[in-house]
């Protein structure tokens, strides 16, 4: 086959004079640099902030005032830059390589997007000064709203979740409020194996039955399924589509039907999303409602975890129950409802304080406005095509349970290849590692074998795919070809070797604390 | 289109590769009559000028916090965040890296929730703190699941102090999930008889201080007749600078505390996003919801850091799980500790103390404006302020005079007469004394 190797060594690595490892008296290697804990090297007394003295009163906070130090460590600037930076460089990040995660939408994050959120009217503004000073802060929610109303051809959009979990909650406590006005009590929720914990977790917290939905071979949802498992207990479905396997759920329509003719409600965990945006409206397949991770499909930054913004788009038949706070436009009028007692019958009520997360609001309309109708379609697009393109460079060596069928953003793979090299899904994503890449999503879904979940996203040259084929092509071969050690020790040029996290589980330490007196004396 | 790097000819080469003519054949699993085949009716692509141009203008029309004289508290605090904390943020490394799932290759962000959840312990007076909630309401609401989980009761109490926007997320999800919420009525004055509504039945008593009214509450009483009956004492606050100056909710005897972390790193962002601040005592760890980072060693017997207990977790529990909850606030993680180890002790009490001070001045200031009386005994940066009239014209007035006064109690708890005439007014140490003569002056011209 033709590969792109440009950017890679010429020598294989087999060649290489493998050098006894003498370590270094510091630690430290070169450019990675070892850092001690804040509290090892930052003092109570020390500040890196220099504020006037403040004015004398007499205090009013009646005998409450704190007594006790507090003893937290203060550094000068000069020192928290070095630390945070020198911590920073013990990550991985989406700017530094392919982040092929599956599932999570690791794409670039453009650096528009923050600017414009740090601009003064969005970023400095209070959710509770006048609405009559805030009137372009609800513009753009405004304006995000109707973007997402459009591509998902919904009714209404609900803005204030915080995350996806959170409008996964938002969704399914409408879904129970729409029950509750129609005097009835469901129970039972179906969720698919392949689905994310989050949905099961979800359907629990609010007190429903989770009941499960088995997946045929490539992991879609057989409709039988779906029917004989119907009825008047069931009050909802939950499906991710794309589901996560990495495939378009091709009976999407019928299993709506299903669940509607039951007099249930479909919800769809919009995790996938970015996949569909401008090649299918989530309306037309029959969703009742679907969280948009505005961190996955719009690209608002994952942060190292968060935070995260998850609007709900709601159908017809849900968009009374929509919580407030609330942004309604009726023609040129653009209305903020936040009284949740009054004027609101139906509404859920509140789901957090405030309008929710503005600053993802602001990034995520950015993203919009800059790719617009057709750079969106186009994105979705290009992920499809480079994921299919790794499967299509990949599949001789590796095993795809779906076969030869094109996926979408995302291509899975179980580890049936390693069978009989001793070597596992974790292994090999440890070895990639080394390499120079962050490993994809390993061990979900779980209604595959050791799954590797590989999502490239849109933001991937030909050249970094390359790249990244070439290298996982060598790693099968090598697993074959009995190089176990390579991925047994993995990783071995990582900031840390494999950390024992039976150990960190078993006695958890979750916290520093001042080592006592008497123990640093003994040691010395 | 700037952010996608495949050409027309990358495309058509990574096509036949795949082996199918066209990109609509890897799309052929949407049946074809739910298929989309016009673009959206949205608008095309844009230059990065046009659209600094377009929402250059929405931003514009807003009045910035830092643009006029600006006293808006409740829940949310205008403070001073210094330039490092944006700068470091924004590096690579942390702004796009994920949940460290892959810890050898994550530890930068691991040592920093490390060193987040031992800074929040310490600041709460507790022993351990979780590595985030999505903010200080939607964590109040998992502190009552918690305390249901570990009481096995299913009856809140909540103070007619608490913020009501904490109260009616808690209401929702308790209304949902078929428990019991017992709403006090609005307690301005802290006179409430809270120790009266806890009963064997109750799984725990959430009390906010300093309250939405500014009033500091003495925790030790209700914790000590929560505790007699079995029950625990959620103490919240939205305000963690007055950690600096008010004595912990730990050292008080609380249970469960959590709390908006936004003051320590975060800009105002019209609400979000903000840091749930969490933690608890060691024996509950395993009930607790959301992430947590512990220490370990690696293979070479180094010191390092994972995510752990996710046992807990849905990604592992599934319908079993503590919370729903995945995503944290990673990023205002990150502000909230840096801007922290930036104060340390010594800047965090002068901090706390010029917010205090501050405070004080003002409410002289504003309380000898004939009419006007602050109703607070006790306060730190925040107290209520009661005018003639309805408060909410008297703020609105004193935005058109370009002074931003505070928040009517009748916007956080609409429908209730008596509580018409009150205002809600912060103060912190970004306030000047011109700050603090202007608001007097337009006051007063608003109320003549």
């Amino acid at each position: 086959m033709t590969m792109n190797r440009e950017g890679r060594g010429a020598t294989a690595p087999e060649t290489h004079e493998v050098h006894q490892d003498h370590g270094t008296f510091t630690g430290n290697r070169a450019l990675r640099i070892e850092e001690a804990l804040l509290f090892e090297i930052g003092r109570p007394e020390v500040t890196g902030v220099d504020l006037p003295e403040p004015p004398k009163v007499t205090k009013r906070l009646g005998a409450l005032e704190r007594k006790a130090p507090i003893n937290l460590p203060g550094l000068s600037e000069p020192e928290a830059v070095r630390h945070y930076v020198r911590l920073s460089r013990h990550n991985y990040s989406i700017d530094n390589g392919i982040f092929p995660l599956g599932s999570c939408t690791m794409k670039h994050n453009p650096r528009l997007n923050e600017k414009m959120a740090r601009l003064p009217g969005f970023g400095d503004v209070h959710p509770l000064q006048p609405q009559s000073t805030v009137p372009g802060a609800i513009e753009l929610i405004s304006e995000l709203s109707r973007w997402l109303i459009e591509l998902t051809g919904m009714t209404a959009v609900a803005m204030s979740p915080k995350a996806g979990a959170h409008g996964e909650l938002c969704g399914m406590m409408a879904i129970k409020a729409a029950l509750d006005a129609r005097g009835e009590t469901r129970k039972v929720v179906l969720v698919p194996d392949s689905a994310h914990g989050t949905n099961p977790a979800t359907a629990a917290l609010i007190g429903f039955q989770v009941k499960s939905v088995p997946a045929r071979a490539d992991g879609t949802v057989d409709p039988a399924e779906v029917v004989s498992r119907v009825g008047p207990d069931v009050a909802a479905i939950m499906l991710t589509n794309p589901n996560t396997c990495g495939l378009f759920e091709r009976d999407v329509v019928e299993i709506a039907k299903a669940i509607h003719d039951a007099g249930g409600y479909f919800y769809c965990d919009g995790a996938n999303f970015n996949a569909i945006v401008g090649k299918a409206r989530v309306g037309d397949l029959g969703v009742d409602a679907m969280h948009i991770n505005l961190h996955k499909t719009f690209s608002t930054p994952h942060g190292g975890g968060g935070p995260g913004a998850g609007p709900v788009v709601l159908s017809q038949r849900l968009a009374a129950y929509a919580p407030r706070p609330l942004v309604v436009a009726d023609g040129k009028d653009v209305t903020l409802l936040e009284d949740a007692e009054g004027g609101a019958k139906h509404s859920i009520g509140r789901m957090t304080a405030f309008h929710g997360q503005m600053g993802m609001y602001v990034r995520a309309l950015s993203y919009m406005l800059s790719h617009g109708s057709d750079g969106l379609r186009q994105a979705s697009e290009d992920a499809v095509l480079n994921a299919n393109y790794i499967r299509a460079c990949l599949q001789d060596l590796y095993s795809a349970p779906a076969g030869d069928r094109p996926c979408m953003h995302e291509i899975l793979f179980d580890d049936s290849f390693l069978e009989g090299t001793g070597i596992t899904t974790l292994d090999l994503a440890k070895a990639m590692i080394d390499e120079g890449f962050h490993p994809m999503t390993v061990y979900f879904p779980l209604v595959v074998h050791g799954a590797m979940l590989i999502e490239p996203t849109e933001s991937e040259s030909r050249a970094s795919l390359d790249l990244f084929i070439a290298a996982m092509r060598d790693l099968a071969m090598a697993a074959k070809a009995g190089d176990t050690a390579r991925f047994k020790e993995a990783p071995r040029y990582a900031p840390r070797r494999r950390l024992d996290e039976t150990r960190a589980a078993r006695a958890p330490k979750l916290r520093w604390t001042a080592p006592e007196p008497w123990k640093a004396e003994a040691a010395e | 289109m700037r952010y996608l790097p495949l050409t027309p000819e990358d495309r058509t080469d990574m096509l036949a590769r795949v082996g199918v003519s066209s990109i609509d054949d890897l799309f052929a699993d949407i049946p074809a009559k739910v298929r989309q085949t016009e673009l959206p009716d949205l608008p095309r692509a844009k230059g990065e000028m046009e659209v600094e141009r377009i929402l250059g203008r929405m931003a514009a029309r807003n009045v910035s916090a830092s643009s006029v004289p600006f006293f808006v508290g409740a829940g949310a605090y205008k403070h001073h965040v210094p330039a490092s904390v944006d700068h470091l943020i924004q590096r690579s490394e942390f702004l796009t890296s994920y949940t460290p799932y892959q810890p050898e290759i994550a530890q930068g962000t691991l040592q920093y929730l490390y060193e987040f959840q031992t800074q929040v312990a310490m600041l709460t007076g507790m022993d351990v703190a979780n590595a985030s909630m999505y903010d200080g309401s939607t964590g109040t609401g998992e502190a009552v699941l918690m305390a249901h989980r570990v009481t096995k009761r299913r009856k809140a109490v909540l103070s007619g102090g608490l913020h009501p926007h904490y109260r009616e997320v808690v209401e929702t999800l308790g209304r949902f999930a078929d428990d019991r919420i017992v709403s006090l009525a609005p307690d301005v004055r802290a006179t409430e008889d809270i120790l009266g509504a806890i009963d064997d039945e109750t799984s725990c008593v959430v009390v906010q201080s300093p309250d939405v009214y500014g009033n500091l509450r003495d925790l030790r009483p209700i914790a000590e007749k929560a505790h007699a009956h079995g029950a625990l004492l959620v103490a919240v606050f939205t305000e963690a600078m007055s950690l600096g100056l008010v004595e912990s909710p730990g050292a008080q005897g609380a249970d469960i505390v959590v709390g908006e972390g936004q003051s320590i790193g975060n800009p105002l962002t019209f609400g979000g996003p903000y840091v749930g601040l969490f933690a608890t005592r060691e024996k509950y760890i395993r009930q607790m919801p959301g992430r947590l980072c512990g220490e370990t060693v690696d293979a070479e017997g180094k010191r390092g850091y994972v995510l752990t207990l996710s046992t807990r977790e849905q990604h592992i529990r599934r319908d079993k799980a503590t919370s729903n909850i995945c995503t944290n606030s990673g990023l205002c993680c990150l502000a909230f500790t840096i801007h922290m180890s930036l104060l340390g002790e010594a800047g965090l009490r002068r901090t706390a103390e010029t917010c205090h001070a501050n405070a004080v001045l003002l409410a002289d200031a504003l309380g000898a404006v004939p009419g006007v009386e602050v109703l607070n005994e006790t306060f730190f940066n925040e107290f209520t302020l009661k005018v003639p009239g309805r408060a909410a014209d008297v703020i609105e007035k004193l935005a058109a005079r370009g002074v931003l006064g505070g928040v009517p109690v009748s916007r956080l708890a609409p429908g209730r007469v008596e509580l018409e005439g009150l205002i809600l007014v912060a103060s912190t140490e970004v306030n000047s004394d011109e700050d603090r003569a202007a608001y007097a002056k337009a006051l007063k011209e608003v109320l003549s």
